[in-house]
């Protein structure tokens, strides 16, 4: 009996070839992690990075208390914030829904030429994000909400886009099969059938975007685009830490109000 | 005696049934939008002004040059991989045990609430505003943005794991409770191996994130190759921007494609 047990092997969890490779691959991953790391800290100034306790204290004595009296000046930008997500995420989705039946494979008119000219416009338009966007239209239009207005359009074109049209491909076939053979055109195929499918996750698409666009318009002025974050440029340049530490208090403020108003519609709509 | 049947047919509204409160939103979304509208100031000089470096910016986008300028693009671009991935992986090590903690199934309350706070504090500031502080607390440069990222991942992963951990299958981990396991035993073998591959995949669209964040926060002077486009759209060096915007976009797909692949291979 003994000898039996001597002979039964020990579960293990894997074969000796795959722990092999495994222990390879994490090896490979922390080698390329040295490498990475010493070429990242090349040019830093270490004396500055021990430094940075003291630089935190520093601020955060300035900071506080924030001034709270600036507030009066701004509840114009703040106006401006919301505005410039507002109709940057309508200007977006007006763009981005006859894109979104485009590039759906189900819905698109040409499957060799339209679908991948939409599939590419998305793209290219998700993979820059809105602050590239304004600060490209900042040099182009000038500074000013218009700039912002645009960034934040362009860049929901892609993420309407993609989860539009994602949603479309998810649609039931058998209600368009049914609106097919009463004989509709193919309007009302789109209007009765796949639309009404859609709907609610459009909405729910939109408000998301809305809530992700109020936080990206309150950093946008920090390169030109108007709003509060034009504000929070201002305060850092002359170090006027009081009214720094009371802006970010208000982006946090609106940050969270605007999630909890799309939390709430979208649980309403879904 | 026959009823009149309708002769035609509306189509039922799909949101909001009661007519007043549909009325009401419409006008109220119509007078927002003539404020909001109105609100918005257009110099519309400076507008036209711009067309013409519109056009030669999409010149440049055409005709984008790579060469002039290729010593500050490369350096912007290795520093951004080189942050990307360190940042990443420090941001993934330390999120778990965060993630862990936040789990509502694993931990005891005041664990659980001191990390779902981290988890809020992290999610709640933009990367923008982290780099700015990171900037002015670390000096100019990578190690800036490595902490800005480092500090996004940990709320993000940290978020998206402990829900992840508790939406668990729990027989798995009764029975490994019934053999009389340890806590490490329990996470070892009833948690680890359920939720690794939602983690490998969630830290390959991290990756993917934290790439496209660190073109953003090099504008802020956090390094990597926002600093690069900063200057050359400064410059109004249009085709250089175009070459900066064109290599971001090609390594952002080339990052979407490649982690789904590797995401399909990880199941």
């Amino acid at each position: 009996m003994s000898i039996a047990s001597a002979e039964t092997p020990i579960w293990q969890h894997r074969t000796p070839r795959r722990r092999l490779m495994l222990w390879a691959g994490w090896l490979a991953c922390v080698a390329l992690f040295v490498w990475c790391w010493e070429r990242m800290t090349q040019r830093t100034i270490w004396a500055f990075v021990w430094d940075a306790p003291n630089a935190a204290a520093d601020i955060g004595s300035r900071a506080f208390p924030p001034r709270w009296s600036y507030m009066e000046r701004l509840w114009g930008p703040l106006w401006d914030t919301i505005n410039m997500a507002t109709l940057g995420t309508l200007l977006g989705i007006v763009m981005a829904v006859p894109l979104a039946f485009l590039a759906a494979s189900n819905t698109t008119p040409s499957r060799l030429i339209l679908r991948p000219i939409a599939l590419f416009i998305i793209v290219a338009s998700r993979s820059i994000n809105s602050l590239i966007w304004a600060l490209l239209l900042v040099s182009i239009l000038g500074p000013g909400i218009l700039a912002g207005i645009l960034a934040i359009a362009l860049r929901s074109i892609g993420f309407i886009g993609k989860l539009l049209y994602e949603a479309i491909e998810e649609t039931d076939i058998s209600q368009v099969e049914a609106i097919t053979a009463t004989g509709a055109s193919q309007s009302q195929i789109l209007t009765y059938g796949i639309v009404p499918q859609v709907l609610p996750a459009f909405y729910g698409i939109s408000v998301f975007r809305w809530d992700i666009n109020i936080r990206e318009s309150s950093i946008l002025g920090l390169v030109g685009a108007g709003g509060i974050g034009a504000q929070l440029n201002a305060s850092l340049n002359t170090l006027a830490w009081p009214q720094v530490s009371l802006i970010i208090l208000v982006i946090l403020g609106t940050v969270i109000v605007s999630e909890w108003v799309s939390a709430k519609v979208r649980h309403a709509v879904i | 005696m026959s009823t009149a049947y309708p002769t035609t047919w509306r189509k039922p509204p799909q949101m909001i049934q009661s007519r007043g409160l549909r009325i009401a939103l419409a006008v109220g979304a119509v007078a927002y939008l003539v404020l909001a509208i109105g609100s918005v100031e257009v110099n519309w000089t400076r507008v036209i002004a711009g067309i013409e470096r519109a056009q030669r910016f999409v010149a440049g986008f055409l005709q984008p040059d790579f060469n002039t300028r290729w010593r500050d693009i490369s350096n912007g671009l290795m520093e951004s991989l080189t942050m990307t991935f360190t940042s990443t992986v420090v941001g993934v090590l330390i999120s778990i045990p965060i993630g862990v903690g936040a789990a509502r199934n694993l931990a005891p309350r005041w664990i659980y609430l001191i990390c779902r706070s981290i988890i809020a504090i992290s999610r709640a500031l933009q990367e923008i505003i982290v780099a700015i502080f990171f900037v002015a607390l670390f000096g100019f440069g990578a190690f800036a943005g490595f902490l800005t990222l480092t500090f996004a991942t940990i709320g993000f992963i940290g978020k998206l794991l402990a829900e992840d951990i508790e939406d668990i299958d729990e027989a798995q981990a009764e029975a490994i409770r019934a053999t009389g396991a340890s806590w490490l035993q329990l996470i070892t073998y009833a948690i680890q191996p359920q939720v690794m591959p939602r983690l490998i995949g969630l830290s390959l669209y991290r990756l993917d994130i934290n790439f496209r964040e660190s073109a953003v926060i090099g504008i802020v002077g956090a390094g990597g190759i926002g600093a690069a486009l900063n200057t050359s759209l400064s410059r109004y060096e249009y085709s250089s921007a175009g070459a900066i915007l064109l290599i971001i976009i090609a390594i952002v797909m080339m990052a979407e494609y490649s982690s789904g692949y590797l995401r399909k291979w990880v199941k």
